[in-house]
C-alpha cells in the first residue's frame, strides 16, 4: 500500500482543489431539467404550519403547501377545490357540520392517511395550549364523530368562514401518529405531509430541498426536486435569477421586473394579490371631524400613486374588498376630487392657508414604496389644507401600537385576505372589539356584529356590502391599492400566478 | 500571559459577559416592538392575549424576568426561540459554525493580504508604485463590508458568474455531514469536492468582510514598519549587507507585528459584527442572518442568546489577541 508523506498528502490536496475549481465546478452549473430552484423571499422559521407566527405567513404558505395539504384546496383564483376532505358542509340548520375523507392517500412515512388525522388535526387546532393563531375558528365545532371516511361534528358557535379556514392558515392536516411518536421536536427535524414534495435536505436560512412525492393522490409533480433558496435581500434575487443560478423569484421592485422579463430567457408575469395597502384611520383628535377623514380620502390620487410610483404595478381601490373578494361592491366609489376636499375642509374652518395638522406613521421599506407613497400622499394633503407629518417607524412598533389602540390618527398597513371572505378583510380590520382594529366606533360595531354570525350567506354578504359602502361615506379607514406580484422565470418554464400570493411549485411547469 | 493574570481576565471576561446579559435584557423590553402584539390572532380576547404573554412569561416584572432568565441560562437553559420554536442553544450550536468558518478564513485572508500589501508597500516606499499601493489600499478601506458585498454580486455573481450567489454548499449537492464545521470537516476527511464547493461559496464573503480588514492590517502595520526601517538595529544590519527584503521580513517586521496584532484584534470583532448583513446578503446560514430574521420577529429569547454568543466572542477575540501580543513582546504583559 502506497503512504504518503504529510507534504506529498498537503500537495494532492492541494491539487485537487485546484483540479475542482478549473474543473469548472462553479456557481453557475447547468439546471438539472428535473430540478426547479426558486430564490425565495423569505426564510422558512418552522416546518409546523399550525402553530407560531410563521403560520399566518401568507408568503410562507408556498412551502407549507408543498409539504403538506389543507382540508380543502385553493386555486390560484382563491375558490376552492377538494383537499384532504372531497365533500364538506353544514346541515340545514347549521348544527352539524359534514366532511369525506380523502381515500387512497398515504403519509410521506408511507403509512395511510385516514379520517382520525383529520379529527386529530382538528381538534389538536382548537386547543389554546397549542399555539394557533386561528384557535378561535377551530374552536366554534366539536365532538367529532367517525364512521369510516365520514366525519361528523357539533357547530359549538356558528362562523359561517369555518370552512373557508380549511383552506387558509393553518389549515393543515397533520399526521396524527407520526406526531404522538416523535413530538414536537423531532416533527420539527423530520416532517412529514401529504403534500406533493417530501421534505428532503433542510438548512435553515440557506435552502430547504423537496423530492416529488411519487405517491401524491394528485399526480405525480412536475419536478423530481424542488430548492427553495431563501434569499431575502432583494439585489442579490435579483442576482440570483439575472445570473442563471435560480430558475424562479418573486417579490423585486418594479423597475428591475421591467427589465428582467424584457430580457432574453426570461419571462415575467405581476398580477394581483390578496394584498391590499390602506391607511388605518383613528378615531381620536381631529379624526372624529368626518369632514378631515374625507377630505384626507378625496385628496389622494390614486391612480398617480400606482402610475408614478408603482410603473402602473398596482390597483387603486376605495374599500377593503378587492376585486376577487366575495363581498366587493364595484359600485362604492370615493373617487379622487381635490376641489371637494377643499370644500370638506372649509366647511370645518380649514384651508391651506390654517391647514388641519396631524401625525401619519409608516414604514419604510416593509412594503414596495411603502414611505414614498406616504411622502407623496403628504404632498397631495398639503395642496388641500392638510398638514400631515411623517413617522417612520419598524412594522412591530406598529403591531404594538395598534394593539394598545395607540397609533397616529393615521397609519399606513397592508393587509392580506387570500380566502377573499369579507371578515378576514373588513371585518377584523374595522370591527372594533377585534385587537387589529383601529376605528372602534359603536355604530360600525352594530352593524357588523350581526354579521359574525350570519346563516344566511346572501344576506351576509349584503350585509357586509352595506358595511363597506358605510365604512366609504363615513371615511373610517383609506384603502389605497391592491398590490401586484412580480415573478420573473425562465422563458423554458410557465408560472400560473396565484392570487392568494403562494409562489407554490405545483404551479410552476414546463412550458 | 501569567496563570494570575489569566484568571484576572477571565474574571474580567465574566463581569463583561453579565453586564452584556443585563444590558440587552433591558434594552430589548424597552425599546420599542412588542413580540406578542405580532402574534395575536384577529379573534383574540384581553384573556387570550394576557394567556399568550404569561405563556412566555412576559407578563412578570421586569426584575423577576431577568432572575428567571440569568437562573435558566445558569443551568444551562437558554429557552426555546418564539419564532424557530427550537431550543437557542441548539440553533446557537447548530449555527455558530457556519459563522465562525466564515469569520476565521475571512481573518486569514485579511491578514495574509494585509501582510503582503504592508511589505510590499514598505519595499516600494521610495518608487513609483508607492501612491498606487496607497490608493488601492485607500479604496479598499473606504468601501464597507455590504457595499464590497453588493459589488461583488453585480461582478462575479452577475456579470461574470463565477462564485455562487447564496448558501454555504451546493443545495443540489447530498453531503451527509457529520459536524456544522463544513469547511474543517472536509478537509479533514479529504471530501475534496466538498471542499471545493464550501470554498467557493465562502470566497464572495470572505472578499466582502476581508477587504476592509487587510486595510486596515496595511496601514497600520506599514506605519510600523517605516517607524522599524529608521532604527539604529536596521541600520546596523544593512550596513552588514543584509537585503532589503531580508531586513523587512526578518527585523523590521518582528518588532511591528505587535501593535498590528492588538489592533487586528480589536478589528476582528467588527469583522465579526459585519457578519450580520454579509451573511444576509450572501444568505449565509450563520448566526449573524438568523439574528437579523430574530430581531424582525422580536424574538427575545433568541435575541438574548445571540447577543451573548456575540458579547463571548469579542471577549475570546480580545483576550486571545492580548495573549498573542504578550508572546510576541512579552514587556507588553502588564
Amino acid at each position: 500500500m502506497t503512504e504518503f508523506t504529510r507534504r506529498q498528502t498537503l500537495a494532492i490536496g492541494a491539487a485537487a482543489f485546484l483540479t475542482g475549481i478549473l474543473s469548472g465546478r462553479t456557481a453557475v452549473q447547468a439546471a438539472d431539467p428535473g430540478t426547479l430552484t426558486i430564490a425565495f423571499n423569505v426564510n422558512l422559521p418552522s416546518f409546523d404550519p399550525t402553530v407560531g407566527p410563521s403560520a399566518v405567513n401568507p408568503t410562507i404558505q408556498a412551502i407549507y403547501r408543498s409539504v403538506f395539504d389543507q382540508f380543502i384546496g385553493q386555486k390560484p383564483d382563491l375558490s376552492f377545490e377538494p383537499g384532504l376532505l372531497t365533500e364538506w358542509g353544514w346541515n340545514d340548520d347549521k348544527t352539524k357540520v359534514f366532511m369525506t375523507v380523502r381515500d387512497g392517500v398515504t403519509w410521506h412515512d408511507g403509512s395511510p392517511f385516514t379520517a382520525e388525522d383529520v379529527v386529530w388535526s382538528l381538534e389538536r387546532a382548537a386547543k389554546q395550549e397549542t399555539g394557533n393563531p386561528i384557535q378561535f375558528i377551530w374552536s366554534t365545532v366539536g365532538n367529532y364523530k367517525i364512521e369510516g371516511n365520514k366525519i361528523t361534528g357539533d357547530v359549538l358557535r356558528f362562523d359561517p368562514t369555518f370552512f373557508k379556514w380549511m383552506a387558509f392558515l393553518t389549515g393543515y392536516v397533520m399526521p396524527k401518529a407520526y406526531y404522538e411518536k416523535v413530538g414536537a421536536d423531532g416533527f420539527e427535524k423530520k416532517p412529514i405531509g401529504t403534500g406533493p414534495y417530501m421534505v428532503d435536505e433542510y438548512q435553515g436560512n440557506a435552502f430547504l430541498r423537496l423530492k416529488a412525492n411519487p405517491n401524491y393522490f394528485g399526480g405525480k409533480p412536475a419536478f423530481d426536486t424542488v430548492i427553495f433558496k431563501f434569499v431575502p435581500d432583494t439585489t442579490s434575487r435579483v442576482a440570483e435569477i439575472e445570473s442563471g443560478a435560480s430558475d424562479v423569484t418573486l417579490e423585486i421592485p418594479y423597475e428591475e421586473f421591467d427589465r428582467l422579463k424584457a430580457k432574453d430567457g426570461l419571462a415575467g408575469v405581476a398580477t394581483p394579490i390578496s394584498d391590499i395597502g390602506m391607511l388605518f384611520i383613528n378615531n381620536i383628535d381631529v379624526m372624529n371631524d368626518k369632514n378631515v377623514r374625507l377630505a384626507a380620502h378625496h385628496a389622494i390620487d390614486k391612480d398617480a400613486i400606482v402610475k408614478r410610483l408603482l410603473k402602473g404595478y398596482g390597483v387603486p381601490i376605495d374599500t377593503l374588498e378587492a376585486p376577487e373578494y366575495l363581498a366587493y361592491d364595484a359600485s362604492i366609489k370615493v373617487g379622487y376630487d381635490a376641489e371637494k376636499a377643499k370644500e370638506m375642509l372649509a366647511a370645518s374652518g380649514y384651508s391651506t392657508d390654517k391647514p388641519v395638522k396631524f401625525k401619519i406613521q409608516t414604514t419604510r421599506g416593509f412594503k414596495p414604496k411603502d414611505y414614498e407613497m406616504i411622502q407623496a400622499i403628504v404632498g397631495m394633503w398639503r395642496k388641500v389644507g392638510i398638514e400631515a407629518e411623517i413617522e417612520v417607524y419598524e412594522i412591530a412598533k406598529h403591531y404594538e401600537l395598534r394593539a394598545a389602540d395607540q397609533l397616529a390618527p393615521a397609519a399606513f398597513y397592508n393587509w392580506g385576505n387570500a380566502i377573499g371572505d369579507p371578515t378576514t378583510s373588513t371585518g377584523f380590520a374595522m370591527f372594533g372589539p377585534s385587537p387589529h382594529s383601529v376605528w372602534n366606533t359603536d355604530d360600525l360595531d352594530a352593524m357588523i356584529g350581526p354579521l359574525w354570525g350570519e346563516k344566511d350567506e346572501e344576506k351576509r354578504i349584503a350585509g357586509w356590502k352595506a358595511v363597506s359602502k358605510y365604512i366609504a361615506e363615513q371615511g373610517y379607514v383609506i384603502p389605497l391599492l391592491q398590490y401586484v406580484q412580480p415573478i420573473v422565470y425562465k422563458s423554458a418554464l410557465k408560472v400560473t400566478p396565484n392570487v392568494s400570493g403562494a409562489l407554490q411549485p405545483t404551479l410552476v411547469s414546463k412550458a | 500571559m501569567t496563570s494570575l493574570s489569566l484568571l484576572n481576565r477571565l474574571a474580567m471576561a465574566l463581569i463583561t459577559l453579565f453586564g452584556v446579559a443585563v444590558i440587552v435584557f433591558v434594552l430589548l423590553r424597552v425599546v420599542p416592538g412588542d413580540p406578542v402584539a405580532m402574534m395575536i390572532s384577529p379573534g383574540a380576547s384581553e384573556a387570550d392575549i394576557a394567556a399568550l404573554r404569561a405563556h412566555y412569561g412576559l407578563d412578570a416584572s421586569l426584575s423577576v424576568q431577568f432572575a428567571v432568565w440569568m437562573k435558566a441560562i445558569l443551568s444551562g437553559d437558554f429557552g426555546t426561540s418564539i419564532s424557530l420554536h427550537r431550543d437557542v442553544l441548539e440553533l446557537l450550536a447548530e449555527r455558530l459554525p457556519a459563522t465562525l468558518e466564515l469569520a476565521g478564513a475571512a481573518l486569514v485572508f485579511a491578514v495574509m493580504l494585509g501582510l503582503f500589501i504592508a511589505v510590499f508597500a514598505t519595499l516600494t516606499s521610495r518608487t513609483r508604485l508607492a501612491p498606487l499601493v496607497d490608493t488601492l489600499n485607500g479604496l479598499f478601506l473606504a468601501v464597507p463590508d455590504f457595499i464590497w458585498a453588493l459589488a461583488l454580486v453585480l461582478v462575479f455573481g452577475v456579470l461574470m458568474p463565477v462564485f455562487p450567489l447564496s448558501g454555504r454548499i451546493n443545495p443540489d449537492v447530498q453531503e451527509g455531514f457529520h459536524t456544522q464545521f463544513f469547511l474543517l470537516e472536509s478537509l479533514l476527511t479529504l471530501r475534496f469536492s466538498s471542499l471545493v464547493d464550501i470554498s467557493m461559496h465562502m470566497i464572495m464573503p470572505v472578499l466582502a468582510l476581508g477587504l476592509p480588514l487587510a486595510s486596515i492590517i496595511t496601514k497600520v502595520l506599514k506605519q510600523a514598519l517605516a517607524e522599524a526601517m529608521v532604527q539604529d538595529y536596521i541600520l546596523l544590519a544593512r550596513l552588514k549587507g543584509m537585503s532589503r527584503l531580508r531586513l523587512v521580513l526578518q527585523e523590521a517586521l518582528r518588532n511591528a507585528i505587535g501593535p498590528t496584532i492588538a489592533l487586528t484584534g480589536v478589528q476582528f470583532t467588527f469583522l465579526i459584527g459585519g457578519t450580520v448583513i454579509v451573511e444576509r446578503i450572501f444568505a449565509y446560514p450563520g448566526i449573524g442572518n438568523m439574528a437579523i430574521d430574530a430581531v424582525i420577529n422580536r424574538d427575545l429569547p433568541l435575541i438574548q442568546g445571540l447577543v451573548l454568543v456575540f458579547g463571548a466572542m469579542f471577549i475570546l477575540v480580545n483576550l486571545a489577541s492580548d495573549a498573542l501580543v504578550a508572546w510576541f513582546n512579552p514587556r507588553m504583559e502588564g
